[in-house]
C-alpha cells in the first residue's frame, strides 16, 4: 500500500508542527479528516444544503436523499438488514446513553445486573451508573487479566438470572485488546442477554458484520472513522428500536401531536429528534467511501504491520515498558517511560511533531487496577508508516536525555 | 519554545526528589486537589500555627515532574511564612505563569526567587500550567479551610 499517497489526501500533514513534520500517533483519540470530506462538507453547505425530512422545496429533497445515502451506506458498511436500524446521534457516548436510558426505562428494574468490563472507556460505564442511581441496577465488572485480556470465564462466572445486559468493548482503547465477541454473544444468547458493543476503536479498524456477530446494540464515532465531529452511529436491531420508547423528545420524532397525548412513528425516525448534524452526516459518506475504496481488511493488514513493528521497536527499547499483552491487538501501544511522567513524555514528544495521548484515557477503573495513574498512548490509522514509529521511538530516547536517565 | 526552559535542572531535581513530600507531623489543615483530565492528584498538609505562620507544610501525591516539582518548591519556600506573604508570593506565581510577569519577590532570598522562576518556563506551554499551579490552589483551600477539592477543570 502506498502510504505516501494516502496521507497525500489528509491536508493537515501538509502543514508543520513547531517546524516538524507531523507524526500523528492519536487516532484512537479523534482520526484526521481527508480532504474528500472536507471538500463534502464545504460543497454541500456552498450548493445543497437545506434542512432535511421537513420542506417539499427541491433543495429539500436533494438534501434528503444525500442526507439518507449515508444512512444506507452505513447499513451496507456494517452489514445491517434494515436501513432502519441505523440511528445517527452525536457520537457512540450517545449511542450508548440512548439505549442505557431507553432500555433502562422498560427493561431494568431493582437489583438488575448490568455487565461490563475493567477495560471500559467512561462512556460505557457512567450512562450505566445512572440507572444504578436511577433504578437499583447492580453493575458488576468482569476482570481482565495483567495482559490485558477480558476472559469467557470471567463474564461467564457473573450471569445470573438478573442479567439483563452485556456491555463490551470491541476493541480496549488503552491495552488494544480485541474481546472474543462471538463468544462473548454466543454465551449471552443461550442465557437470553442482549449485548451491546462499544465500536468506537473497532470500527475504523476491522471488519464488520453485525448480522454474523449478531449483536443486538453496536456504537461508533464517525470522526474516528475518518469522518465529522457531531456524528455517531447507533445500530440496534430492529426488535428493540420497535419495544424501546424514544429517547429524546422533539420534532421531527412525532406522529401525531394532540393536546391530550403524542403517539410516535417507528425507527429511525422516532430515535432522532430535532434538526440533526445535516452537513456532518452527508459528509460521513465520504470517509465510508474512502474507507471502502481503501478496502478495511487491507486497513486491519497495514495497521496490524505497523502496531508489530512498533511492539517489536518498543520492546527492544529497555526504558520502555508496555501495557499489556493482549493475543489479539488492535492498532493501539500504550507505554510508560521509568522514571518520566506520560505527561512529560507527551510535551517531549510533541516537541518533534509527534502527537500522542497522556493520562488515564478515560479508563480509570483499568487504570487502577494496573495500579498506574498515567499511561502515554501510542494509536494509529491508516496514515501511519514504520518512519512514524522511528521517529516516535528516537523521541521516546530523547525523553530519557531531557530527563538525564 | 524550548524544552530546556521547561525542563530546567531545578525541576528535574524537585520532580526526582521532592522535599517536604510525606504527612508532616502535627498539621491541622489539608486539602485535596484533582486534575480530572489527567487523573493528577495532590494532597496539601499545613501545620497553620494561632499567629497564622506556616510553621510547616507538606504534600502527597501522584504527577508530572512540573506538578510534583511546583509542590516540593512551594512548600519550600512557603514554609516559614506568614500566611499573607505566602498569600502574595502564590499571587506572583500564578501571574508569572499567566502573564508571563517575572517579578522579583523582595521579601524572598536570591535563592528562594531563583527557584520560584525555574517554573517560568511553563507559560510557553499553555498544557502544561494546570500541572503547576495545581498544588498552589490547593494550598489556598487548606489554609482557607475550603472543603472542596480543588479541581482544573472548574
Amino acid at each position: 500500500m502506498d502510504i505516501k499517497e494516502i496521507k497525500s489526501k489528509f491536508p493537515i500533514f501538509s502543514n508543520k508542527v513547531k517546524g516538524k513534520k507531523l507524526v500523528y500517533l492519536d487516532s484512537a483519540n479523534s482520526s484526521q479528516k481527508p480532504k474528500v470530506v472536507i471538500d463534502r462538507i464545504s460543497n454541500f453547505y456552498s450548493k445543497e444544503f437545506s434542512n432535511v425530512g421537513r420542506s417539499m422545496h427541491s433543495l429539500a429533497v436533494t438534501a434528503t436523499n444525500r442526507f439518507e445515502e449515508t444512512r444506507d451506506l452505513i447499513k451496507n458498511f456494517i452489514n445491517a438488514k434494515f436501513r432502519e436500524e441505523i440511528i445517527f446521534t452525536k457520537n457512540a457516548t450517545e449511542g450508548i446513553n440512548l439505549i442505557a436510558t431507553t432500555y433502562g426505562e422498560k427493561f431494568i428494574q431493582d437489583k438488575d445486573e448490568i455487565i461490563i468490563t475493567e477495560l471500559e472507556h467512561h462512556a460505557n460505564y457512567v450512562p450505566w451508573h445512572f440507572l444504578r442511581k436511577r433504578k437499583g441496577a447492580v453493575i458488576k465488572f468482569a476482570e481482565c487479566d495483567k495482559q490485558g485480556e477480558v476472559s469467557i470465564d470471567s463474564i461467564k462466572k457473573l450471569i445470573t438470572s438478573k442479567t439483563k445486559l452485556i456491555a463490551v468493548t470491541h476493541v480496549s482503547n488503552v491495552t488494544g485488546t480485541i474481546l472474543p465477541l462471538s463468544k462473548i454473544i454466543d454465551l449471552a444468547k443461550t442465557k437470553k442477554i442482549p449485548v451491546l458493543i462499544d465500536g468506537c476503536q473497532g470500527a475504523p479498524h476491522l471488519k464488520l458484520d453485525v448480522q454474523k456477530l449478531d449483536c443486538d446494540f453496536y456504537v461508533m464515532s464517525c470522526h474516528k472513522m475518518y469522518g465529522p465531529t457531531g456524528v455517531g452511529v447507533l445500530y440496534a436491531k430492529k426488535k428493540w428500536l420497535e419495544e424501546l420508547p424514544p429517547y429524546q423528545g422533539g420534532g421531527g420524532m412525532i406522529d401525531e401531536v394532540k393536546k391530550d397525548d403524542i403517539s410516535f412513528p417507528e425507527s429511525p425516525t422516532k430515535f432522532e429528534a430535532g434538526t440533526l448534524q445535516t452537513a456532518e452526516i452527508v459528509g460521513f459518506a465520504e470517509s465510508i467511501r474512502f474507507i471502502e475504496n481503501i478496502g478495511i481488511k487491507k486497513i486491519t493488514q497495514h495497521e496490524k504491520e505497523i502496531t508489530e513493528y512498533g511492539l517489536e521497536k518498543l520492546k527492544k527499547n529497555n526504558s520502555v515498558s508496555i501495557i499489556g499483552d493482549p493475543k489479539e491487538r488492535g492498532a493501539i501501544i500504550s507505554f510508560t517511560i521509568k522514571g518520566i511522567h506520560p505527561h512529560d513524555i507527551a510535551t517531549i514528544l510533541d516537541d518533534d511533531g509527534v502527537a500522542i495521548r497522556a493520562g488515564h484515557h478515560c479508563c480509570q477503573i483499568l487504570h487502577d487496577k494496573m495500579g498506574i495513574p498515567a499511561t502515554a498512548r501510542a494509536s494509529l490509522g491508516i496514515y501511519n508508516s514504520k518512519e512514524d514509529i522511528d521517529i516516535l521511538n528516537e523521541s521516546i530516547n530523547k525523553c530519557n536525555k531531557v530527563f538525564n536517565n | 519554545m524550548d524544552l530546556k526552559e521547561l525542563y530546567q535542572e531545578i525541576i528535574l531535581d524537585h520532580g526526582k526528589n521532592p522535599r517536604n513530600k510525606k504527612k508532616c507531623n502535627g498539621f491541622n489543615k489539608d486539602a485535596k486537589g484533582n486534575n480530572p483530565l489527567c487523573g493528577d492528584k495532590v494532597h496539601v498538609f499545613l501545620k497553620l500555627n494561632g499567629e497564622k505562620k506556616v510553621e510547616d507544610i507538606s504534600f502527597e501525591g501522584e504527577g508530572c515532574a512540573i506538578s510534583i516539582a511546583s509542590a516540593s518548591i512551594m512548600t519550600e519556600i512557603i514554609k516559614g511564612k506568614d500566611f499573607n506573604l505566602a498569600k502574595n508570593i502564590l499571587e506572583s506565581f500564578i501571574n508569572m505563569l499567566k502573564e508571563g510577569s517575572k517579578p522579583r519577590i523582595n521579601s524572598l532570598s536570591d535563592n528562594e526567587n531563583t527557584t520560584i522562576m525555574s517554573l517560568s518556563g511553563v507559560k510557553q506551554f499553555p498544557m502544561r500550567v494546570k500541572c503547576a499551579t495545581l498544588a498552589w490552589h490547593t494550598f489556598l483551600h487548606a489554609a482557607e479551610d475550603n472543603k472542596k477539592v480543588v479541581n482544573t477543570e472548574k
